[in-house]
């Protein structure tokens, strides 16, 4: 099968197969609680729009906060995840 | 609108264009072989790919297709930025990392590393063709867009202009110029939308905006709703001028005429509700096509000469809370909850046109808004269902909601960017840095957006309000506009040059050397990629030219639901099931490929978009395709995986 091998670019695969799995694991679990978080925004909007009209803090309807924790927390997310593999690559 | 090109604006766009063509050359000498070219040798600094990552992925259609949203419709403009951003997460958590161990120049690479199939090369390599067509298409006709006013050319040579820097920079160095394009214009992007930001704070919110050129619609005095019938000026507190009889094709419309005693000009005014038993009337703008063909606006020639006029910059907050007339500067908090309290004049297109003696009339009319209205979801057409009770029109937006999130981790021009980094660590620190960018910046629209909405700036005759960010930033002066106008372009440069990377890559690396079975050296490589940027840039240029009068954020959703359908399921189940097969993968490319494209093609938005047909004629009953088609995309290759199972074991290296 070499004729399919057009050489150059390395592959990336310079982690141990146990920290890619472990990376893997750790990357599935904050994905389900962002999906979950992000589900739980669309089906507010679609089938119960007046609780977004709610306005829970500061005069801010729940629309606005919930948007803002999406962006905020996809960050978050994405901070905790970096440290949790940089930890384990370092381990 | 007609915009008068200023020597700054000019003068600042071609310094843009200048440096970005300047770095190409640059960094021309440096690229000689096919892993420079195309994935730019795995060099690029992790910080340096995150910031490029928001460089290729905010497009002219998240930038000024979001904020005009938003200018126009409130919230729903936010749910875009919400969806995109959210897609980042499937892309850092599930793909990033994976891809990168296993790929190397192309998303086909990836999906092919365990079998080396000549068919997944080749589905792989068209549904990567397909996508990056269908995303370039808005990229290029967002570019004519943006040129027509800023340097007053029409749309073929700005979408020409766009082409041909754009197949410069590709040429001349591939994956390294492009990455520095955009990591240039990110940054760029970023920062001057966090400058346009803080000065929409610190200006707060008026009754009262000074943008020239600006001035509210006249309103008249509230009239009995019993009495419409035969009213008179004077009843309505006009002076001057007399009311016309509603006659014709304006007797069941909600308007109303008057003729100035002087001048004979025709206003057409909006009936509105103001209570139960109450009605008042608000000046419109027009645009009239006579049978003739000469174009009117407000009654007079369309033009910025004697006797002629324009359509005048709306948008303006009718009342603040507590009857103030200005708030001084606002925090981000205090902005939302004035709003929150505030009455905002919208306008908006009457869709039925009225044909009167040959000539055709489109009005455009304010309407008073609650600013708490403007900041939920469901105020536009296109999401205005989720406030209903039709189930499809919840379906319709879960779909696209779906694909928004699914479509991001598998948009080729994104994932070959993770090739461009040396390791997975350095994949993963880039993608924070990307969604660290991307989030600050979709922050940032729902300001820009409102600023726009509330500044009068609003550009009524403008169908999507693409310009509504620029506007905005001309709001507080020339150079900022410049500025800002120029960055736009610069964005429409850095995503279409990663988009013409993905296709060449796809063409060279998957159709002519895995399926054709072309032995190509590095350097033809490199060469072939070269003339195939060439055709897909013309091909781009060409499209661009063809779709002019296409909505903009319409084409970006049919690339997002077409990626999401035919990728995500083959990239996750290759990941995360054992069972996978080659046929498994190709099968569910292809049939999410077709599927949702087919989808698209039957629907109502298609139908009336594009075919000038009802879209109750259309043949399925909601217009986004991703609820269904991506969980088909999975049924296929799950289905087809099971079949194959035992013969792909046996003969797995094809």
């Amino acid at each position: 099968m070499a004729h399919w091998d057009h050489g150059g670019n390395k592959t990336g695969d310079d982690a141990s197969p146990a920290t890619n799995l472990r990376n893997a694991r750790i990357g599935m679990v904050l994905f389900v609680i962002y999906s979950a978080f992000y589900a739980g925004f669309v089906l507010i909007a679609a089938f119960s729009p007046a609780t977004m009209a709610e306005r829970p803090w500061a005069g801010i309807n729940l629309a606005i906060w919930y948007g803002f924790a999406l962006l905020g927390a996809a960050f978050l997310v994405a901070m905790v995840y970096s440290w949790v593999c940089r930890a384990r690559d370092g381990s | 609108m007609i915009y008068t090109p200023s020597a700054l604006a000019v003068t600042v766009f071609g310094l843009f264009v200048a440096l970005t063509l300047g770095l190409s050359f640059y960094f021309a000498g440096r690229t000689r072989s096919a892993q420079g070219y195309f994935a730019a040798g795995g060099s690029i600094p992790w910080f340096v790919n995150g910031v490029a990552f928001a460089g290729d992925y905010l497009s002219a259609a998240s930038f000024l297709g979001i904020c005009g949203m938003i200018a126009s419709y409130g919230y729903d403009g936010f749910l875009y930025s919400i969806g995109y951003l959210a897609g980042w997460i499937v892309a850092l958590l599930v793909i990033a990392e994976p891809l990168k161990r296993m790929g190397r120049y192309t998303f086909a690479d990836a999906l092919d590393s365990r079998f080396k199939s000549r068919a997944i090369k080749l589905s792989a390599g068209i549904s990567t063709l397909a996508v990056s067509v269908f995303y370039l298409i808005p990229q290029m006709v967002g570019a004519g867009a943006l040129v027509k006013p800023l340097l007053g050319l029409p749309h073929w040579v700005g979408v020409s202009m766009v082409g041909a820097v754009v197949m410069l920079i590709v040429i001349t160095a591939g994956m390294v110029s492009t990455t520095y394009v955009q990591f240039l214009k990110g940054s760029l992007l970023v920062l001057f939308s966090a400058v346009l930001t803080v000065m929409v704070l610190n200006r707060g919110l008026t009754t009262e905006p000074t943008n020239p050129g600006y001035r509210p619609p006249r309103a008249t005095r509230e009239v009995s709703a019993s009495a419409i019938e035969s009213l008179t000026a004077s009843d309505l507190g006009l002076a001057n001028c007399e009311v016309l009889p509603a006659k014709g094709p304006w007797r069941d419309r909600p308007y109303l005429r008057t003729r100035d005693d002087k001048t004979g000009l025709v206003t057409v005014w909006r009936k509105t509700p103001v209570s139960d038993s109450a009605v008042m009337y608000y000046e419109t703008q027009t645009q009239t096509t006579t049978a003739e063909g000469r174009e009117l606006v407000n009654g007079l020639p369309h033009g910025v000469g004697p006797g002629e006029t324009d359509f005048f910059p709306v948008g303006h907050i009718e009342r603040l809370p507590e009857g103030a007339s200005h708030t001084g500067p606002l925090g981000p908090i205090g902005f939302f909850s004035t709003l929150e309290q505030s009455q905002i004049m919208l306008w908006s297109k009457d869709p039925v046109k009225i044909v009167d003696d040959g000539a055709t009339t489109t009005v455009f009319y304010p309407q008073l808004t609650a600013g708490s209205d403007v900041l939920l979801p469901g105020k536009s057409p296109t999401f205005q269902g989720i406030r209903g009770d039709d189930l499809y029109a919840k379906l319709n937006f879960l779909s696209l909601m779906l694909a928004l999130f699914g479509g991001t981790a598998s948009l080729p021009h994104i994932l070959i960017r993770y090739y461009t980094v040396k390791d997975q660590a350095a994949a993963r620190k880039s993608t924070v840095v990307g969604i660290a960018s991307i989030g600050f910046f979709y922050l940032l629209t729902l300001f820009m957006g409102l600023g726009a909405m509330t500044s009068g700036v609003i550009d009524v005759s403008s169908a999507n309000n693409n310009m509504a960010a620029p506007l905005l930033a001309k709001s507080f002066g020339e150079l900022l506009f410049a500025m800002i106008s120029a960055i736009a372009f610069t964005t429409v440069l850095g995503t279409v040059s990663g988009l013409i990377v993905a296709a060449s890559g796809a063409v060279v690396h998957d159709l002519l050397t895995s399926v054709a079975g072309l032995k190509l050296t590095d350097h033809e490589k490199v060469r072939a990629g070269k003339w195939a940027a060439g055709a897909v840039g013309l091909l781009a240029i060409g499209l661009g030219i063809l779709f002019e009068q296409m909505n903009v954020s319409f084409l970006v959703g049919w690339a997002f639901s077409v990626a999401a359908s035919a990728n995500l399921p083959s990239l996750v189940m290759l990941l995360f099931w054992k069972g996978t097969t080659r046929q498994g993968i190709t099968a569910a490319i292809l049939v999410g490929m077709v599927a949702s494209l087919a989808w698209i093609l039957l629907s109502g938005d298609t139908f009336k978009d594009v075919y000038g047909l009802p879209a109750t004629s259309a043949l399925v009953p909601f217009s986004q395709p991703g609820i269904v088609t991506i969980p088909l995309g999975f049924a296929v290759l799950v289905v087809v995986s099971l079949l194959t199972r035992e013969k792909s074991a046996a003969v797995q290296s094809d």
